[in-house]
């Protein structure tokens, strides 16, 4: 399995895997929304916390059909599929290797665009904190909507309308814990949920991720 | 006692559901008209709501059925994956418009009933986006069913899919409902005016959500048989084509 | 006939125009299309039995 996570890593990390796209595409947006709603610095307080969430999830959301898209087209999927490695154990692999190379560094970046986006000071550590309980979680959800898709040419925008509804409750949590540590107020049950949602996604969804993806290797 | 799984050929269903849809489509239209035609013309206003309370007629019986729907859709759904018979996968297909549908008229009723409480259109109560956030896990649905060729495969793969979105919709709900109001208060903006309906406005009411769940069925019905239909020419062209 | 619908009338005729529009709509399109596969595949299987 590890060597499975670290080709995945590896083939990431190559000129053309889309390494550091993520990224770029977090910055373009925490970016561009100052343009949208207006420069007022208590107004972009105010929304910070949602508009890092958002950022990381959309990141993230992007990134999703190539967990199996090239394994997919030169048919070293049906390969991986017949190997001794039990497909639940192939899928969670691929998304930790998905976590590993989008999901850490949007986790690094996202306090610097904090800084862009007039975070409250006391809410860097909620930050921080959600958005590691939170974006394993993303790319759990985010490989079980790659799997439906696999098959599909330009599958992409059916990609999204699947996933992003499923990404909601990791959303709400996620942000709300860091609006709350930005308000001082407590933010543990939101943290709670967040971490049952993560635990839950990471047992659960392989097998269904599995399924599906034994459906469309038939 | 012939089994309910006798129904599963898609033959067979044809056949009965054909005896009943006539009578199943009639009771449907009926209900319909007696309960609404009662509701809006004979009951009285009420106090909070003024004669808004008459939408009542229309928001709760298409909310209620935009969850049943669903839930017809998710048994369906195992059905299919447990004992492979393609007319429950092809029922689950049919319904989903209609649960859509459904969806919208409960959003739309209730956006309108709400706007004299809360003075506007719209507004992020913890029913409201609930509902919204359904209608979203019924266009995922229909759009991957349109995405996917070949019939089995596209079967399997919503059925999965329905699953997991029940899951998740369900998780959703109390999200939401922390999301605005915290997670141990009921929704205080609620218009379900399940409970505590005085009797006047609660019998028509009854005959309304008798006739969407007739509805319901009869569309179900149908457009299943439609489903069936097209899939068998699907098959039949296919084998046509191969010589 | 019509009831004092008062101050909210836009609110209530709204809601019942667009309730039974949509349900008019679902409805025409259903059986329409019922319709048009059952006349379409009446067609292919006859066109079966008359070949094979």
């Amino acid at each position: 399995m590890i060597a499975l996570t670290l080709r995945d890593i590896r083939l990431a990390m190559r000129a053309g895997g889309g390494f550091g796209l993520g990224l770029a595409f977090f910055l373009i947006v925490v970016v561009l929304v100052p343009f949208g709603v207006g420069p007022r610095a208590d107004l972009l307080a105010a929304i910070a916390p949602g508009i890092l969430w958002l950022g990381a999830l959309l990141a993230c959301l992007l990134s999703l059909d190539r967990i199996f898209a090239l394994d997919w087209e030169d048919g070293s999927l049906d390969l991986i599929a017949t190997s001794p490695l039990p497909l639940e154990t192939v899928v969670s692999a691929k998304a930790l290797a998905h976590w590993l190379t989008t999901g850490v560094p949007l986790i690094l970046a996202a306090p610097v665009l904090g800084l862009l986006l007039n975070l409250a000071p006391g809410a860097y550590g909620a930050l921080i904190v959600s958005l590691l309980i939170g974006t394993p979680a993303l790319s759990v959800i985010g490989t079980f909507g790659a799997a439906l898709t696999v098959g599909l040419k330009r599958g992409g925008l059916l990609l999204s309308l699947l996933v992003l509804p499923l990404y909601m409750p990791t959303l709400i949590f996620g942000a709300d814990m860091v609006r709350r540590s930005a308000m001082g107020i407590e933010g543990t049950v939101p943290m709670l949920m967040l971490v049952g949602i993560t635990c839950g996604a990471i047992a659960l969804l392989p097998f269904a991720s599995a399924a599906v993806l034994r459906v469309n290797l038939r | 006692m012939a089994s309910i799984w006798e129904y599963a050929n898609p033959k067979k269903f044809i056949e009965t559901s054909n005896r009943f849809l006539p009578w199943i489509s009639g009771a449907a239209a009926l209900s319909l008209v007696v309960g609404l035609v009662w509701g809006f013309f004979l009951t009285p206003d009420a106090e909070r709501f003024g004669s808004t309370v008459k939408i009542i007629y229309l928001h709760v019986p298409s909310a209620m059925m935009a969850i049943s729907a669903w839930f017809m859709m998710l048994v369906a759904s195992l059905i299919w994956i447990i004992r492979r018979h393609h007319v429950s996968a092809l029922a689950a297909r049919a319904a989903a418009p209609v649960g859509a549908v459904m969806t919208v008229i409960g959003l739309i009723t209730g956006a309108i009933w709400g706007q004299p409480m809360w003075g506007t259109w719209w507004a992020w109560d913890p029913r409201l986006t609930s509902f919204l956030i359904l209608f979203l896990f019924y266009l995922g649905y229909m759009a991957l069913w349109a995405a996917i060729e070949d019939d089995d495969t596209a079967a399997d793969l919503t059925s999965i899919l329905c699953l997991v979105g029940s899951v998740f919709a369900l998780l959703s709900r109390y999200a939401v409902n922390f999301w605005n109001q915290g997670l141990h208060q009921g929704a205080s903006l609620s218009l379900d005016k399940a409970e505590n309906v005085a009797d006047v406005f609660y019998f028509p009411l009854l005959v309304s959500i008798a006739g969407f769940v007739l509805l319901f069925v009869a569309l179900v019905l149908l457009r299943t048989q439609t489903e069936i239909r097209a899939r068998r020419m699907r098959a039949l062209l296919a084998r046509e084509r191969m010589g | 006939m019509m009831p004092e619908l008062g101050k909210y009338a836009v609110e209530v005729a709204a809601s019942y125009l667009s309730s039974l529009a949509l349900i008019g709509l679902l409805v025409v399109l259903s059986v329409r299309r019922w319709r048009k596969t059952r006349d379409a595949l009446a067609a292919v299987e006859a066109r079966r039995r008359g070949d094979g």
